[in-house]
């Protein structure tokens, strides 16, 4: 006789259950309701009504100065922040797989921006950076010292902002993709650098050929997250901007989210929506993008 | 000659490119770790032997004896801590790995899990530079010939992960061979492999060594697997060398306990006794006549096949039981002054003898039985009379 529900997989579906409802309830159904806000034009919070469906709210937010500056910022960290994180992080992980002497002890410091207070982090960044009545911030020093013209990098120009913000966040994801990359490498069997050494393998060809294949299913994971996270980005920027990010020009995208729901010239769910549901488009390609090219360079 | 016997003199030329290799007086230490303890630890102590010219040798011991150090030394990945090491007559002891001339097939076969079994093999050769660098067509085909010498050729464009262990192991030994090297080192190379696999690739391994006359020194545990294809064997425990010489040889005459009880299975079996008045003693049974013997506690070694039964014989054991093998049977009994569990002899099935009861008589073949000394474990060489009876 056959049942339908075998005792194993009911036992399964009960184990999940509560997480289905709970992702059901705060992820899933919600993601639905952005989506459907994002075409009821002209919604209005308190009444509950709205004019019409169509693309009204995406091509308002299209044209919204304050967006495309957003999906700039947020594009032109992303580009920068990516790859130079990883490429650091992996640089300082051979680097720290090559050493013996002090390594743990190396390794505990590169870690320590991980469990770090963002507040703390914040006003490190403050003493680098800000210009305050009392002094230029620690970089400007140096900058005067080497004979430059100090900067303003909080409220100065939008390269000087850019850059604070750009290596504010390599410094904050590092710790994480030198933990990673540290453990990946040290994973690799020690008889396949031998076997390369034995057959006179030049050190950058090892790295190239050996070192980097094995370790880049762990790289792939470390750019994909990287992605995501730096699309999403929005608390570092306003720990170091303020929360009017928009006066300040360095609005991201999902800071232009928030502003549309809760800023001070908020209230318009509809294309906060909108925007959510690109953000959403924009992450998704370029994760597709991701996966295609990783079915060729990556090994596992 | 075969197709592979012609590519392998192809690859290798008439045994040109062997060399002898020349330990001399090696020694590894490795400092200590215990922080109790602060003596170094001897991996390697004195060893010195030289490997004749184009010869198979099977460094053979447990583990923990020193062997892969020694495999390593010669392969440069470790330097000795005193000691040389000739090739030929080139002393190399202060030369990297690569500047060796050397191939190096690893116990996990460390292919390259990302690359073909092409690109595998021809990984070596595309590290050449200078006057060496190959061309892309050349490095091809080199490549290929060494797939054929260890019969891959069909492989090629898989990934290792798609091949079973005897296939990798091949793949390994093409990689090891196709830089044509002086000296090819296998370390435990049939230890990932089950049994029957094991037979095949130990005759592989055999085979290719005899066409190409590559110097080939591998290291096993394995007592069986060093016997059976090695031109030379030697016995490492402790890092210290115990006895070197062709197989048969360290079988029918080994140097002391540690080496009779090393090779061999079943195990020799072992028995306190003494020696009185030029007569082995077992027990209360004089056993056989040893002459030249002083009257000493000794070990005696008596290998499985050394017993014959006999009615009368001298040697009297408690029987266990019969094990028939279908070539041969085993007689597992037990004997108060046996250091073994049991005792086990094994005998042709063409002695069909009646055996039951509580008890089993045995007579002992002379030069089976090997006498020990109780201190030194040193063998104890007696000249061969009549049996005692």
């Amino acid at each position: 006789m056959k049942k339908k529900w075998s005792d194993s997989s009911l036992k399964g579906w009960l184990y999940l259950l509560p997480a289905i409802l709970f992702l059901g309830f705060f992820m899933v159904y919600p993601l639905m309701d952005v989506f459907v806000y994002s075409f009821e034009e002209g919604y209005n919070s308190a009444s509950q009504t709205y004019f019409g469906i169509g693309w009204y709210n995406y091509s308002y937010v299209l044209h919204d100065p304050y967006f495309v500056q957003a999906v700039k910022n947020t594009f032109i960290l992303v580009m920068i922040t990516v790859p130079l994180s990883t490429g650091i992080a992996l640089l300082i992980s051979v680097g720290l797989n090559s050493i013996t002497r002090l390594r743990s002890w190396l390794q505990t410091i590169y870690f320590l921006p991980y469990v770090t207070n963002t507040l703390a982090v914040g006003l490190v960044f403050m003493i680098l950076f800000k210009k305050t009545p009392y002094s230029d911030g620690l970089v400007n020093l140096l900058i005067r010292w080497l004979g430059g013209e100090s900067v303003d990098f909080i409220d100065g120009p939008y390269w000087a902002k850019m850059f604070v913000l750009c290596f504010y966040t390599i410094w904050v994801v590092m710790p994480f993709k030198i933990l990673i990359l540290t453990s990946a490498l040290s994973s690799v069997n020690q008889d396949y650098y031998n076997a390369a050494k034995v057959d006179g393998t030049s050190k950058f060809r090892t790295f190239l050929r050996i070192t980097l294949p094995m370790i880049s299913p762990m790289i792939f994971y470390l750019i994909i997250t990287g992605f995501i996270g730096a699309f999403k980005t929005y608390s570092d920027a306003v720990a170091l901007f303020g929360t009017d990010l928009n006066v300040a020009g360095m609005n991201t995208i999902v800071g232009y989210v928030y502003d549309m729901l809760y800023g001070d010239s908020g209230g318009y769910p509809s294309y906060a929506s909108a925007a959510a549901i690109l953000l959403f488009a924009i992450v998704l390609t370029i994760t597709c993008i991701n996966l295609l090219i990783s079915k060729k360079k990556v090994h596992y | 000659m075969t197709m592979i016997e012609a590519v392998g003199e192809k690859i290798f030329g008439k045994g040109r490119n062997s060399m002898k290799v020349v330990l001399e007086h090696l020694t590894k230490k490795f400092p200590s770790r215990d922080r109790k303890n602060h003596d170094d630890v001897i991996a390697v102590n004195d060893f010195h032997f030289e490997i004749p010219d184009g010869k198979l040798i099977g460094l053979l011991g447990p583990s923990g004896c020193g062997k892969s150090t020694t495999l390593h030394l010669i392969s440069g990945l470790q330097k000795p801590t005193s000691g040389k090491i000739f090739f030929g007559e080139d002393d190399v002891t202060n030369l990297p790995p690569e500047k060796r001339g050397i191939g190096l097939v690893f116990q996990n076969y460390a292919l390259y899990p990302h690359l073909t079994v092409r690109q595998n093999i021809m990984f070596p050769l595309q590290n050449l530079k200078g006057k060496d660098k190959l061309t892309r067509k050349q490095m091809l085909e080199k490549a290929l010939e060494a797939a054929r010498l260890v019969q891959i050729d069909e492989l090629l464009e898989r990934k290792p992960g798609e091949l079973s262990g005897g296939q990798q192991q091949r793949v390994a030994i093409a990689r090891a061979l196709v830089k044509r090297p002086k000296v090819l080192l296998l370390d435990e190379p049939l230890s990932n492999l089950d049994a029957r696999l094991r037979l095949q690739t130990r005759e592989e391994i055999r085979r290719i060594q005899q066409e190409t006359k590559i110097t080939t020194i591998f290291v096993t545990h394995d007592q069986e697997e060093a016997m059976s294809i090695s031109d030379m064997i030697v016995v490492m425990k402790g890092g210290v060398v115990q006895q070197v010489g062709r197989p048969q040889d360290v079988y029918d005459s080994p140097n002391n306990l540690f080496v009779a009880k090393f090779l061999g299975t079943p195990q020799m079996n072992i028995f306190e006794g003494q020696v009185r008045e030029q007569k082995l003693y077992i027990g209360e049974d004089a056993v056989l006549e040893v002459k030249g013997v002083p009257d000493q506690e000794v070990y005696a070694g008596i290998r499985p096949e050394g017993f014959i039964l006999q009615e009368d014989g001298p040697f009297c054991c408690d029987l266990c039981g019969v094990e028939v093998m279908g070539r041969d049977i085993s007689v597992v009994s037990t004997n108060s002054a046996s250091l073994n569990p049991t005792i086990r002899s094994v005998l042709s099935t063409e002695s069909r003898m009646d055996i039951s009861g509580m008890s089993v008589r045995f007579s002992l073949i002379p030069h089976k039985v090997f006498l020990f000394h109780k201190g030194t474990e040193e063998r104890i060489h007696f000249e061969i009379g009549a049996r005692a009876s």
